[in-house]
């Protein structure tokens, strides 16, 4: 039996093939042992700051708010090194694969971000790394996929079933119940069977540990309002954690709502609870059971289920959870390129754009926003300009 | 209570014989075809028969089970259309056990409740749901006591003593035994010995033990059943002859009719 919760609520559990509990168990538990150990957080916070780059910094954006009372600051995840905030829970799951003296590493990755900073950290820690990658995927974000081969991961391409994240997934699990005994499965978000919510949970809150003695540092207050993109959800539960508590600050997660109500990849606001890859939770699925296609502009959110902290998070209203549509993200990203110079990653203009259109809502509050920007964009200029053609 | 599955061990004892069950998938590749496709396997020997309602992400599965619940899905297969099928198969077999093999958002997504009471009035004698661990059951266990279906739990032969007790106290029919890691598939070497797992499960309970991944010849099946397993379970490589002579109806039933004795006959001790 697990020694942690499993469950947020009615959300999470393991539900995995028997044959992988005993995997998740022995994850747990090396989890549990060191999280508490002092010489394993010290290598952790040592790599975050002196390899990853942390602190990063939150940036003022003076430009897009100007005529308005608004502070918009944006948690600047996409400085890191690997260009974004998945390096974070990396680092610490790679460390706890040494722990539990495995040398293989499967990954799956939708915009690459995740396999790039897999890549990094195995190159960097010696492990052997494969990456799971819907076809589709490779070809969209093709300057990552060149990234990963070039810190020696092997990129395997999937062609199943719908040949993006959700097939790279099915194929991750696949491999990862073949090698179990010496292979860690390093999941990419705070999605998937027990203990991996919890874990990724735990590494990624370091963003708002961060973020919240900075913004006290810069305006002597907690912010009004958080924002973050939401697709399985790290960077949205990394931002919120040390917020959860607050009841004066408005939490927000952007989902992708992609092109219209049937094409998108917003399980919470267009889905319903379910059980799929590996949890219960708010699924994009048909009347039958059968899990639909997703679909986002933005590689890394077009997944048809959420973590089951966001799905409880949602349930209790503790969150408020929106889309923002195709259009307006890419819109956003231009507006942040031109305004700021920056370019943010596609997943994160969908935060940006929430964020844009409470400021356009009303321009004469005074209140603070922050947007966790959790990756750079430079993988996604080819997305933009051939949408930015059609 | 005795069931479909005790009076076909009983009777297998009897007769030196050994279990032997097909798996495919419902309607692939589409209702009608495997239909036929099932009356034939039961015509050829088959002792009981493991069916699977497709799920659009079999992750427990290889590329040609994957394959074959992709192709019964594009066939517009439903849940419904599944039960009407099974509703056929108990009207014209009463006696075989008929199990059903799949994925926890079928079961969940339909209401567990509503999905198990379904089962029990088509006549089903087992349900095998691939990604609920004896960890996650408690909930679909209730139903199947309830509705006399009989849930089955995948055994990995390295399974901790723990969990090999709970499975053991929660199995009635019998237990499936993975003969390899990983997921189901017919070019997968890697077989587990699993001699140790049905000697640690015969010590304290007579439950019977079926084998099954990986399994696709008459030679393994011999050298599988000389140990104190019971039965088998072969799925990819009779769900392959559909996929290989898709365009060939009559093709598809001769080649997995000659699959089914071979298989069958290999079951005779």
């Amino acid at each position: 039996m697990t020694i942690l919760n499993s469950y947020f609520g009615k959300f999470g559990g393991m539900y995995v093939p028997q044959i992988l509990v005993p995997a998740l168990l022995q994850l747990e538990k090396y989890f549990i042992k060191y999280i508490k150990n002092k010489n394993f957080i010290r290598k952790f916070k040592e790599l975050l700051n002196n390899y990853a780059g942390r602190p990063t910094p939150l940036t003022l954006c003076k430009n897009i708010t100007f005529g308005t009372n608004t502070k918009l600051y944006l948690k600047r995840e996409d400085l890191l090194h690997s260009g974004a905030h998945k390096i974070n829970q990396v680092i610490g799951q790679a460390l706890l694969t040494k722990k539990m003296k495995k040398t293989n590493i499967i990954a799956e990755t939708g915009a690459g971000q995740h396999g790039v900073s897999t890549a990094m950290v195995c190159a960097l820690l010696d492990l052997k790394c494969k990456i799971y990658m819907g076809s589709k995927d490779i070809y969209r974000q093709n300057t990552n996929v060149m990234k990963m081969k070039l810190l020696g991961a092997k990129v395997i391409p999937v062609n199943t079933g719908t040949k993006t994240l959700k097939s790279a997934c099915n194929e991750a699990i696949r491999s990862w119940s073949n090698n179990y005994h010496n292979t860690h499965y390093m999941i990419g978000t705070s999605a998937g069977p027990h203990p991996y919510p919890t874990i990724v949970h735990k590494f990624q809150s370091i963003i708002s540990s961060e973020t919240k003695k900075q913004i006290i540092k810069l305006e002597n207050k907690f912010p009004n309002v958080i924002i973050a993109c939401v697709g399985g959800g790290s960077n949205a539960i990394g931002i919120f954690s040390k917020f959860l508590n607050k009841d004066n600050i408005k939490l927000i997660g952007v989902e992708a709502g992609g092109k219209n109500n049937n094409k998108n990849g917003a399980s919470l606001k267009y889905g319903k609870i379910g059980i799929y890859f590996g949890m219960k939770s708010n699924i994009i699925q048909d009347n039958y059971g059968q899990i639909k296609d997703s679909h986002s502009i933005s590689a890394g959110l077009d997944f048809p289920s959420v973590g089951p902290e966001h799905a409880w998070l949602n349930y209790i209203k503790k969150v408020k959870y929106v889309t923002i549509n195709d259009k307006d993200a890419v819109d956003a990203f231009k507006i942040l390129c031109k305004k700021e110079g920056i370019i943010p990653a596609l997943e994160s203009s969908h935060a940006l754009a929430y964020a844009i259109k409470i400021i356009k809502k009303n321009p004469i509050k005074k209140q603070t926003i922050i947007v966790n920007l959790s990756g750079r964009g430079d993988k996604d200029i080819y997305s933009v300009s051939s949408f930015v053609k059609k | 209570m005795k069931t479909r599955y005790n009076n076909l061990f009983i009777n297998l004892k009897k007769n030196n014989e050994k279990c032997f069950i097909p798996f495919i998938v419902l309607g692939d590749p589409n209702f009608e075809t495997s239909l036929n496709i099932i009356d034939n396997i039961i015509k050829n020997g088959a002792d009981a028969i493991e069916v699977g309602i497709p799920f659009s992400d079999p992750f427990g599965d290889g590329p040609i089970i994957q394959n074959a619940n992709l192709r019964a899905i594009n066939s517009k297969i439903t849940v419904s259309k599944c039960f009407k099928i099974l509703k056929i198969l108990r009207k014209k077999y009463f006696k075989i056990p008929i199990g059903l093999l799949t994925y926890a958002n079928i079961v969940f997504c339909n209401g567990i409740k509503n999905f198990y009471k379904k089962c029990y009035e088509v006549g089903l004698d087992s349900i095998l749901i691939v990604d609920v661990p004896v960890e996650e059951s408690s909930v679909f266990y209730k139903h199947s006591l309830k509705n006399k279906v009989s849930q089955i739990f995948l055994c990995p032969p390295n399974v901790e003593d723990y969990t090999l007790n709970k499975i053991i106290k929660m199995s009635n029919d019998y237990i499936y035994i993975i003969s390899k890691p990983g997921v189901t598939g017919i070019f997968n070497n890697k077989i587990f010995n699993t001699d140790t797992i049905s000697n640690r499960i015969k010590k304290i309970s007579d439950i019977p033990l079926i084998q099954g991944f990986g399994i696709y010849s008459k030679n393994q099946i011999k050298n599988i059943l000389k140990s104190k397993i019971d039965g088998v379970i072969c799925g990819s490589i009779i769900v392959n002859q559909i996929e290989k002579y898709l365009h060939n109806k009559n093709k598809i039933i001769k080649k997995i009719n000659n699959l089914i004795k071979k298989f069958k006959e290999s079951t005779k001790i």
